[in-house]
């Protein structure tokens, strides 16, 4: 037999103090379908991006075609026949179709005339090739979804690649679209070329592929062939581990019902019919796959994004949410996810970050008390556990743990009854990680309502006294806390283990 | 380094030029023409402080100098239709008010872009007040010119009243939450939103200041001289940009402050003076304060650099 098309072993790549990939070993051969499998955050798309050439690895070695190949870039890459189709394409949309293939095709000078007969043969012919009835004349925008996607097939054909990366192809696809371009996959297969497929549709990579990668905690942890395994052994897999121990035990028994939704839905962020309870002195965990609707869901709580659907009520009164200015004088707070970029000021002192949401009770007749201030901010960094050098510190001196905390801080100060955490403990190191956790508990002992979403399976496993499960903008499903992976896996693949409590 | 560092560099290049000049050129400092130097500052130095905020905000207003012509030759009429001059005042500060709300609801709640908006503005006010005024030079009536006052003192009046706005819209700057409100909404206003500050209202308060302030500019030009001329505005806003840019104000947004801001208008203010005492051609002049900006925007740069 040939060498393989790619082969990938003890591959290796860190951000900081995150280890993204800690020895991924792949291999792909001429011909094949090779799903790539794993939950959030497993590596996946890092994965991709080392092959692609967009990051180095710090560690293992990349053979393509039996030649190893070191210091790769995207030009190289490209060079070598690997092309990638992501789930957004990367088109121009106010150019032709088969502007877009030349574009992509064609290597020339600023000054060279444009030979538009022959972009346009090519193009048709490339389309024609994958079956696609696209007229090339026609403008990107003017194209729906899938098809953009063929146009992104036929430059990766046409540029000769071996090696085609799909990452979620069919996401944003309608059940008949996917089964063309399934049939444009098998056709691709058949050619010879080697496709990278990755999918959390289980069901999709049943029907499609040949063998299957498993990705977890930045590890592969086997190769398969498709038919060998079922559902069940593939979630399994994918989740794997025991949960630890270090999560903070629950505590008490939950008390009034703070929050209520009935079949609450928002037709502008795509979620629909859910009805769910937070009581006072509970954590419920919110998990799902990325683009589930959990995010969009807290935006509708916030007010960001109101509420077109259903009944919402606080503490048994009917309400409506209709601005965050709103939602924080009925009580409810929103720690967002991407802390980075909108959770704390960067620029500003940690003090003014902490009281930005309580002007108008901190500050009558909006007249600032600096005094007030650092004495809030001081007694926040004492009971938080904040490292920081004092009420001072810009907030982008700290650690992301710390400026977690100071967003944290932040919400808390505005004595809020219902606490809406996104991702409270991304990208943050594993001791700021169960201080946070800690942090977290308490408030819940303390009274306060907290719904917390989280990509992290073991953390809502740990921290959830009920796990509610979102797929596709519904909630599918609310488990009992203490569920084990493997049904909160399946509910958020959308498998059959609906058992709600 | 020192918080403000930037704004500290800036008031040493002032006092650089000012020790300079008493030591080659003393006779730059004889009273009157001094005062009648600092005296044709006003206007630009209360206009100044409406700027900064809009800057600040990560906004931008090239109307006020159609805005600011407007407003003269408003007060001017009324001046001349013998109103007391607290009216006329307080109608000048407020049509200044309604062109600033014109362009903050444009930019807060259509969310257009403000370079678009205020060009739109810009061009419109100038042309409206050219077909209605035809070019006219409007004659005021005696007791208008200095408060009635003979020069100096009314020159005095003017500094002493501008220098009063100009440090208690600093101080305010700082210590009422309005104030930093700009700045949040100017760094990142979607993390001001998700604070629960409401990025609209802000923007839209910062131009209509801005309006109101270039109103009161607007006055104490008209007060400084006998007769209004409908092209008094022309170029303030360039003028007003560039001492905010000078003077620190990031045009990213949510940096800067006022304590800049003066210093950088006076150092390009008497660029022109200081060369004519050093006896150097006056046509040096826009060499040297765009020498000036480009250091400023150079400095900035390099300093955000070295931040990354």
């Amino acid at each position: 037999m040939s060498a393989p098309l790619l082969q990938l072993s003890g591959v290796q790549k860190s951000f900081g103090a995150v280890r993204a990939l800690k020895g991924v070993s792949f291999e792909l051969i001429a011909g094949e379908v090779h799903a790539l499998l794993g939950e959030n955050g497993a590596g996946k798309s890092t994965l991709i991006k080392v092959i692609t050439g967009a990051h180095q690895p710090d560690g293992g070695t990349i053979t393509v075609a039996g030649e190893e190949v070191s210091q790769l870039t995207p030009s190289k890459a490209r060079a070598l026949g690997i092309a990638c189709i992501y789930q957004q394409p990367a088109l121009f949309p106010d150019l032709s179709v088969a502007e877009n293939i030349a574009l992509r095709l064609e290597k020339t000078s600023a000054f060279h005339r444009i030979r538009w007969k022959e972009s346009a043969t090519r193009a048709k012919e490339l389309l024609h090739r994958i079956g696609a009835e696209i007229d090339p004349a026609k403008e990107v925008r003017e194209l729906s979804m899938p098809e953009q996607q063929l146009v992104e097939i036929a430059c990766a054909l046409g540029s000769g690649a071996r090696i085609v990366i799909m990452d979620e192809p069919t996401a944003s696809l309608t059940q008949k679209e996917q089964h063309l371009l399934f049939a444009v996959v098998r056709d691709l297969r058949a050619q010879g070329v080697g496709v990278i497929y990755i999918s959390h549709r289980l069901e999709e990579i049943f029907a499609l592929a040949d063998r299957v990668t498993v990705l977890r905690d930045g590890e592969s942890v086997g190769t398969n062939a498709v038919d060998q395994l079922n559902e069940a052994q593939m979630i399994k897999l994918m989740v794997g581990r025991e949960v630890s121990s270090i999560y903070p035990p629950a505590e008490g028994v939950p008390g009034e019902i703070v929050l209520a939704l009935k079949n609450v839905g928002c037709t502008a962020s795509g979620v629909r019919g859910v009805t769910i309870e937070v009581r006072a002195g509970e954590i419920v965990g919110m998990a799902g796959l990325v683009g589930a609707g959990r995010t969009e869901l807290a935006r509708i709580l916030f007010g960001i994004t109101p509420a077109d659907a259903g009944e919402i009520s606080l503490r048994g009164q009917r309400i409506r949410i209709s601005s965050p200015q709103n939602a924080i004088a009925q009580g409810i707070a929103y720690v967002p996810e991407d802390r980075r970029r909108h959770g704390v000021i960067l620029e500003m002192p940690i003090a003014q970050n902490m009281t930005m949401a309580i002007h108008p009770a901190l500050f009558p007749g909006s007249w600032l008390r600096f005094n007030t201030e650092t004495k809030l901010a001081q007694d926040f960094i004492r009971d938080l556990g904040i490292k920081a050098y004092g009420p001072e510190a810009p907030g982008g001196s700290l650690s992301g743990g710390n400026q977690q905390k100071v967003s944290v801080a932040r919400w808390l100060a505005t004595k809020p009854k219902l606490l809406i955490l996104d991702e409270p403990t991304q990208g943050v190191d594993v001791g700021a990680k169960a201080e946070i956790h800690k942090i977290i508990r308490a408030l819940a002992k303390d009274g306060l309502a907290v719904l917390m979403i989280s990509s992290d399976l073991p953390e809502i496993l740990g921290m959830s006294d009920r796990i509610a499960v979102m797929r596709g903008g519904e909630l599918t499903a609310i488990l009992p806390g203490g569920s084990d992976a493997h049904t909160v896996m399946a509910a958020a693949l959308g498998q059959s283990g609906k058992a709600a409590a | 380094m020192n918080k403000y560092f930037r704004e500290l560099s800036v008031a040493f290049a002032l006092a650089l030029l000012v020790g300079a000049l008493a030591i080659f050129a003393p006779h730059f400092f004889a009273t009157q023409p001094l005062l009648s130097r600092l005296t044709a500052q006003t206007p630009a130095l209360i206009a100044a402080i409406g700027m900064t905020l809009v800057i600040v905000s990560r906004q931008i207003d090239i109307s006020i100098g159609s805005q600011f012509g407007m407003c003269a030759v408003i007060a001017g009429l009324l001046a001349a239709a013998k109103l007391p001059l607290v009216v006329v005042l307080a109608v000048a500060v407020g049509a200044g008010a309604l062109m600033g709300a014109l362009n903050g609801a444009l930019v807060a709640w259509l969310g257009l872009p403000s370079i678009v908006v205020t060009l739109a503005t810009m061009v419109t006010w100038q042309e409206a007040l050219r077909l209605w005024q035809q070019g006219r030079l409007l004659n005021l009536p005696p007791g208008v010119q200095w408060f009635g006052l003979s020069q100096p003192a009314g020159q005095k009046v003017l500094i002493i009243l501008a220098v009063l706005a100009a440090a208690l819209a600093a101080w305010l700057m700082k210590n009422i939450a309005a104030g930093r409100r700009v700045y949040a909404v100017g760094t990142d206003a979607e993390a001001a939103r998700l604070a629960g500050i409401d990025p609209r209202r802000t923007t839209f308060g910062v131009f209509v200041l801005m309006g109101a302030l270039t109103g009161l500019a607007a006055m104490m030009n008209v007060v400084q001289s006998p007769q209004i001329q409908p092209t008094c505005g022309d170029g303030l806003e360039m003028k007003v940009i560039a001492a905010c840019v000078v003077g620190g104000v990031a045009v990213s947004g949510g940096r800067g402050s006022l304590w800049g801001v003066f210093p950088g208008l006076l150092l390009l203010a008497n660029v022109n003076p200081a060369l004519t005492h050093f006896h150097v051609q006056a046509y040096w002049e826009k060499a040297i304060q765009g020498f000036v900006i480009l250091l400023a925007v150079m400095a900035d740069g390099l300093r955000s650099r070295r931040n990354r």
